[in-house]
């Protein structure tokens, strides 16, 4: 619209000029994917499921978008909705001035082959070897088999398996077969990455490296992700936007920073502060008095109970000191009510030379 | 033991089954083919559902696959004349043979496709892979192994139903077991024919599943 009012002024002078550049360069931060008004209905003979409606979003070139929610909240149904492998019911998608709703199925499908896709089960082709699965989306676009492995070979060293090339996908690790499956969604090229829960199969190790190799694709080629997860660590540690939904709605969207440092909605707090919700409701009754005899180093060693028993004490009371480097003192522990989680407790203390000592009906 | 004579009714009566087994089987699967596939993909959460269609392939297989072998046999007697000039023999029986295969082998497609991850299905899909590249470079190709193991199940059934047809002079092993262990009581020359059966059965198995397991990628070797 800008553009098109501009044209119609008389350029003369250097200065309009310069002035046309400046908006032209701020228009090509633009928006690369529309979600416009859209609703997803799954309509069986006796009941109907709503499980999106009055979706907006849009999604930046070169951005790093998180779409988070609980389970069933109609994540993987908005992904799908991106490249069409679900019709919305209404509304549509527009990516790249493209309305997917006015293309015909061999259009839709030339789309599609410009849209990576990662999922959480990999879904490699289990036939094929390593190289043959990562040609696999250039044979769809009719190109050379030499093409193909042209291209599996560069990307193969870009997502650290140039040695893998020949093995078939019961031969790699989780981690290795997503690292497939990104260099297979890489191969045409793509502008836009969908990624369904790709790290929901991994260990927290291979997570991180996956977003960092997830990250540095971005970088690299300016590749727009859309990112899938119910898990919060993975939006803030590659996100640079989120949308939260709930319950098929968009709870809340904006920068990472905006809406997990503030939550508005009930469901952003959900997630965000899902932890600390925990503490409030510590409804345990059994309370333990902990004693630093000056055996036990000085460790942190309420805080690494915390994280290796993956839980949480409240501290009623505490009287500590360091002296020398060690533990003088002593602390009243309020429980979880989970007994196993308990026990877990009670033996690290002791594990750790501690004395614990149960008090009955504390509080 | 046996005559040279004997022998050589043996030797050929061999030979007849395995023709009537490797052409029953091929033409079978020549329709068989297309119809498991149709199952497959007029599937309500097919890659091209249509319902009707469906419900129709899936009443006909049935049917055909309902109707015992000896009563087809006769049933299609018209039909095998009007393909074959006559109505028994070696390539009759190959007729019968076929319409009776041809639903059981579809089912066993359906099944074999049916078997392949939906998720790697919606894989292909989100590259922009078109209906038949799914059917020809995915689903075919990841059934595979299953579809070797149905094949070595299918030449042992068709064996034994060309074994069957013996009864209505259809020629092969069966029709040697009927003519001289039966009508004459020489039950030595039935149990070799039986023996001959067996080890045929056994060695086709064997080849089948080895060709099943030496193909299968998703097994570390
Ligand atoms: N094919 C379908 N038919 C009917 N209902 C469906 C279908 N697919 C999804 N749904 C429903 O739509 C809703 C959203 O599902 P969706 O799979 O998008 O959730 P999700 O956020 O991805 O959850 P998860 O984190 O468990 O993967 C759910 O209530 C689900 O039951
Ligand atoms: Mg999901």
């Amino acid at each position: 619209m800008n553009e098109t009012v501009l044209c119609k002024h008389k350029l003369t002078t250097k200065r309009e000029l310069l002035i046309l550049l400046l908006i032209k360069a701020v228009l090509t931060i633009k928006t690369l994917i529309q979600i416009k008004d859209l609703q997803k209905d799954y309509i069986s003979q006796n009941s109907t499921v709503t499980a999106l409606s009055d979706i907006n979003l849009d999604i930046n070139s070169g951005d790093i978008f998180g779409i988070i929610g609980m389970s069933g909240a109609g994540k993987s149904t908005l992904v799908r909705c991106i490249n069409f492998l679900e019709k919305p019911t209404k509304g549509t998608v527009i990516i790249d001035d493209k309305d997917l709703s006015l293309l015909n199925d061999q259009e839709l499908r030339n789309v599609r082959q410009d849209i990576g896709m990662i999922f959480q089960q990999f879904n490699l082709l289990m036939q094929r070897n390593v190289e043959d699965n990562i040609s696999f989306p250039l044979e769809i676009a009719g190109k050379s088999k030499a093409e193909g492995r042209k291209r599996a070979k560069e990307l193969l060293e870009i997502v650290g398996l140039g040695d893998k090339s020949k093995s078939y996908p019961s031969q790699l690790s989780g981690g290795q077969k997503q690292r497939v499956a990104i260099a297979r969604a890489l191969s045409t090229n793509p502008k836009i990455l969908l990624c369904d829960e790709a790290t929901s199969a991994l260990d927290p190790t291979t997570t991180r490296s996956i977003l960092a190799l997830l990250k540095e694709i971005n970088k690299k080629f300016g590749i727009t992700i859309i990112i899938i997860t119910h898990e919060m660590t993975v939006v803030e540690e590659i996100c640079d936007r989120v949308a939260i939904i709930d319950n098929g709605y968009v709870a809340e969207h904006g920068k990472v920073e905006d809406v997990f440092s503030n939550p508005k909605t009930d469901a952003a707090k959900k997630l965000v502060y899902s932890n600390k919700a925990a503490v409030a409701e510590m409804k345990g009754k059994r309370c333990i008095r902990i004693v630093f005899d000056g055996k036990s180093s000085y460790e942190p060693v309420i805080a690494n109970m915390v994280l290796e028993c993956r839980a949480q004490v409240n501290i009623l009371f505490a009287d500590t000191q360091d002296i020398n480097g060690k533990a003088i003192g002593h602390m009243i522990l309020q429980l979880p009510e989970d007994n196993m989680v308990a026990e877990k407790i009670i033996n690290y203390l002791r594990d750790r030379k501690i004395v614990v000592e149960e008090l009955k009906n504390y509080v | 033991m046996f005559s040279a004579e004997t022998i050589k009714m043996l030797i050929d009566g061999t030979a007849d089954t395995l023709y009537m087994t490797f052409f029953s089987t091929v033409f079978a699967y020549l329709f068989a083919f297309p119809l498991g596939i149709a199952l497959v993909i007029t599937k309500k959460d097919g890659l091209k559902p249509k319902p009707v269609l469906n419900r129709i392939l899936d009443i006909i297989v049935n049917v055909g696959r309902s109707i015992p072998f000896l009563i087809l046999l006769i049933a299609v007697i018209p039909l095998t004349t009007f393909i074959a000039g006559k109505s028994y023999g070696t390539t009759a029986t190959i007729v019968p043979l076929v319409i009776a295969a041809t639903p059981f082998i579809a089912r066993l497609i359906e099944s074999s496709l049916e078997e392949v991850d939906k998720g790697v299905i919606e894989a292909a899909q989100s590259m922009g892979a078109s209906i038949k590249t799914i059917i020809f470079n995915v689903l075919i190709p990841e059934a595979k192994t299953s579809l070797i193991v149905g094949g070595t199940i299918v030449i042992g059934t068709i064996l034994s139903y060309s074994a069957m047809a013996g009864v209505v002079g259809g020629g092969g092993l069966g029709d040697i077991a009927i003519r001289y262990g039966y009508y004459r009581y020489q039950t030595d020359i039935m149990l070799i024919t039986v023996i001959l059966l067996v080890v045929l059965v056994q060695i086709l198995q064997e080849i089948g599943m080895r060709i099943a397991k030496k193909t299968d990628k998703r097994v570390i070797k």
